[in-house]
């Protein structure tokens, strides 16, 4: 399938680009409906790859990238199953984005997420499953999940340690404020940053440049240099689910979710 | 280094220009996030823009309830 035209995400491929649009509006968060249409891609990125040598991750919407998971769907489960079940429902939905990530992670393509404005939570870690990021200089990037007593679910924490290491991690984590592009790039998460807007173009040019390489030897480097952490990651599900269950975090997620204040982000 | 009143100058013009509103209609007091009628996910806007202009990290949490711009400045002023 060469496109693709779903609720939240579509693919097209074209010149040996794939590029992978986030259209779920206000901010792309990521639902149930987001995952199914990932798993759609993955599915697809077998009979894709035969013709590309490049992915690019975006989004179409002018706040920013992705603001993270559907906190409102994830505080509905709660309402659903309850606190003590909720957890087994959380941690099937984990697994199977992780499948979907480490998929992205390891595909023998060359990815770039093209990132503007919010890059938040889930957002964020869907991001860091790609080869380079490139921002454009209006980008923040933020783990807030302990603002609501969680942690961050989507494999971003053994990932983002992977690539910038554990202080880094500790900053964003266990504060929980947001970075914006300058300092992103001076820690090394950020590998271009450019001008407003800017960023599909320059993820464009990056990729087309990617297709005159020879693309085993691109795919043995990449295999060579990221090892997906299998085991943190599963350590991060189990963690994140043994958290889930206690009653902070319900009266966290339903304080955001019914606020109306100007920062419902903030605790 | 600015001093406080050139600091609380420039977030003022900053903010008139980056959301045009013109800049007369701005106070220092004024509650910016009426005044500029922005949501929460301007207000990351605005404080990527003063960060990039005052050459600052301002984190998240230093700005909870700050409403105002004579306070926001003040915030940036103690970074500089």
């Amino acid at each position: 399938m060469e496109q693709f035209q779903g609720q939240t995400l579509s693919w097209t491929l074209k010149d040996g680009i794939i590029e992978v649009a986030l259209h779920r509006e206000p901010l792309n968060e990521i639902s149930s409906l987001t995952l199914e249409e990932l798993e759609k891609f993955v599915a697809a990125l077998e009979d894709l790859t035969r013709n590309a040598h490049a992915i690019i991750l975006y989004s179409t919407l002018k706040p920013g990238f992705c603001a993270g998971a559907d906190l409102r769907e994830l505080y509905q489960w709660i309402q659903k199953f309850g606190r003590e079940e909720v957890a087994n429902h959380a941690r099937a939905y984990l697994e199977r984005i992780h499948r979907v990530m480490n998929v992205i992670d390891a595909c023998s393509l060359t990815t770039i997420a093209a990132v503007h404005g919010v890059t938040f939570g889930g957002g964020f870690e869907l991001a860091l499953v790609c080869d380079l990021i490139i921002a454009d200089k209006m980008a923040r990037f933020c783990f807030p999940e302990l603002r609501l007593g969680l942690i961050p679910g989507y494999g971003g924490i053994p990932r983002l340690k992977r690539d910038l290491g554990n202080a880094v991690v500790r900053d964003l984590l266990l504060t929980g404020r947001s970075f914006n592009t300058t300092k992103a790039q001076q820690i090394g998460l950020v590998s271009q940053v450019v001008g407003e807007g800017e960023a599909l173009r320059a993820a464009r040019a990056t990729a087309t440049q990617l297709g005159k390489f020879d693309r085993t030897t691109a795919a043995a480097a990449k295999r060579f240099i990221k090892p997906i952490p299998l085991e943190e990651l599963q350590r991060e599900i189990d963690l994140f689910c043994e958290l889930l269950a206690r009653p902070a975090v319900e009266a966290g997620l339903k304080k955001f979710v019914e606020s109306t204040g100007a920062q419902p982000y903030l605790p | 280094m600015p001093t406080t009143d050139q600091a609380l100058d420039e977030v003022l013009n900053l903010a008139a220009s980056h959301f045009k509103v013109p800049r007369e209609k701005l106070s220092p007091d004024d509650d910016f996030f009426k005044a500029l009628g922005i949501d929460s996910l301007q207000t990351l806007d605005l404080l990527t823009k003063l960060e990039s202009h005052f050459h600052v990290e301002l984190p998240d949490y230093e700005l909870q309830g700050v409403t105002d711009f004579r306070t926001l400045a003040s915030k940036i002023q103690a970074r500089l």
